[in-house]
């Protein structure tokens, strides 16, 4: 999909998107050359459909997680299906991984405050979650994870539901 | 993206153009979606994973009941009695039973950043089901809006089936079976993932229905360019409790005239068995073990994937 600014004959650049909470999604595009923004509405099935692919219009602000849309999507699913993985999170990048392997070596630990929290969210997705807290706030450089790094997480990351 | 009910006005006279603007086509340079970068780099993802298995062997069919999923089950037991390191997909998203018949109900998938760990049968099996995943005795179901559903839950099942088999710590396997739902348009979307299967089973019994359909399928497959096909006929007579003669199930065609019309070689012949049923069923396949006529057919079918296209023996 690309959008074009007719009287500039210039493809617009993904300026930012977000989520009313409605199902609908709303995408904004800006012209490098006038400056003419555009919004491009979608509405729930249309939003829907590009969800249903597992991806996010302008690119993806955290890494694809392993079973996402599965996990995301489905009704009624297990509770207990998953387990979270036994070594610890920083362990398990490093062997994955090498080349994140220094902001893994930081140890982030959560306060009681943002564990509590997390217990809000559904056992079925919380170690999806509580691994896309774990990784921004290494990228970050944050040590513990409180209720407030958990909010800026949701704004900087464009999370919805988190 | 608006409501195209709503759209106003007459509409435009075929060939007629409301302004002169460029094409898609005429547009260089990367979309600002970013919508195909990221469906290739799930694609990437998913042939990364599939870079440490042996053999992808898909079991079709097309029909429904004619038993794929415990063939699958029972092949996949009798390629570990072989030594061989098996994993297995349940693809049938809305009618699961493959994870029942491998004994994986009860297990915890373990969720690692790297990936979904599968669960691990008494035989020593991997698998993934939807079984797994959903409260017992629930169907299948998907959030989103109630309304024009049918546009995006293929979509959401197809993504699903490739998480399957891209989101799971698999490791290194010798074989990856693929249990394929029936339906002609679930193999052609399972093609669309994984476009090139190194072998695949038709299951089919003697029956004109199930010919019929397998013969549809097997067209499919060869239009699509698959090499390496075999037609499995299950259910090929009914051995007796106490041993003796197979009698017969069916009336139909038999699986060998089968097989001759859909120009595919017969890779095995499985009679139906009671025994072997139930432990199926039961989460505990046979496979090849023991000496009923079930056992040896699985033990011969084992053999034949074994030399087949990317398999063990193939390799040697």
């Amino acid at each position: 999909m690309k959008f074009l600014c007719i009287p500039c004959d210039e493809v617009m650049k993904f300026a930012d998107r977000d989520l009313p909470g409605d199902g609908t999604i709303t995408a904004l595009f800006t012209c490098g050359a006038c400056g003419r923004d555009m919004a491009m509405l979608a509405n729930p099935m249309e939003t829907q459909l590009v969800s249903s692919l597992g991806i996010e219009i302008g690119g993806r602000t955290v890494p694809e997680q392993p079973f996402q849309q599965t996990r995301s999507k489905l009704e009624s699913p297990k509770d207990d299906a998953f387990v979270e993985a036994t070594a610890g999170d920083a362990s398990i990048d490093a062997a994955v991984n090498p080349a994140e392997a220094p902001a893994a070596r930081l140890s982030v630990t959560w306060s009681d405050e943002a564990d509590d929290r997390l217990t809000n969210v559904p056992k079925f997705v919380r170690g999806m979650v509580k691994r896309i807290y774990t990784d921004y706030a290494k990228e970050k450089g944050i040590p513990l994870i409180t209720p407030d790094v958990m909010d800026r997480a949701r704004t900087d990351l464009g999370l919805e539901g988190m | 993206m608006s409501d195209t009910t709503a759209d106003a006005g007459a509409p435009m006279q075929e060939g007629a153009k409301a302004r002169e603007v460029r094409g898609y086509a005429d547009v260089s340079g990367p979309t600002e979606s970013k919508m195909v970068e990221q469906i290739g780099s799930q694609v990437a993802r998913l042939k990364a994973r599939l870079a440490d298995v042996g053999a992808v062997v898909v079991i079709a069919s097309g029909k429904g009941g004619v038993g794929k999923s415990a063939v699958t089950a029972n092949l996949a037991v009798a390629l570990v009695a072989r030594g061989a390191r098996v994993g297995a997909v349940d693809a049938d998203l809305n009618g699961p039973s493959l994870g029942r018949m491998l004994g994986l109900l009860g297990s915890r998938l373990e969720d690692r950043p790297d990936g979904i760990v599968p669960a691990r049968g008494p035989s020593g099996v991997l698998g993934i089901s939807t079984e797994l995943l959903i409260e017992e005795g629930a169907p299948l179901k998907w959030k989103g809006p109630d309304s024009d559903k049918f546009v995006w839950q293929g979509v959401t099942e197809a993504v699903t089936l490739r998480e399957f088999m891209s989101d799971v710590v698999w490791g290194e396997l010798d074989y990856l079976l693929i249990d394929i739902p029936p339906g002609t348009d679930k193999i052609g979307r399972f093609l669309d993932l994984v476009s090139e299967p190194d072998q695949v089973l038709l299951v089919t019994i003697p029956s004109e229905v199930a010919s019929s359909v397998v013969s549809r399928s097997a067209t499919q497959l060869k239009e699509a360019g698959v090499a390496c096909m075999g037609v499995v006929g299950n259910m090929s007579g009914y051995a007796q409790p106490g041993g003796g003669d197979l009698l017969p199930l069916f009336t139909g065609p038999d699986v060998s005239d089968v097989a001759e019309s859909a120009g595919l070689e017969l890779w095995a012949e499985i009679p139906f068995d009671p025994a072997f049923g139930t432990l199926t069923d039961q989460g505990a396949p046979p496979g090849s073990d023991g000496d009923s006529a079930a056992a040896r057919a699985f033990a011969a079918l084992a053999e034949r994937v074994e030399q087949g296209p990317g398999g063990r023996e193939s390799q040697r």
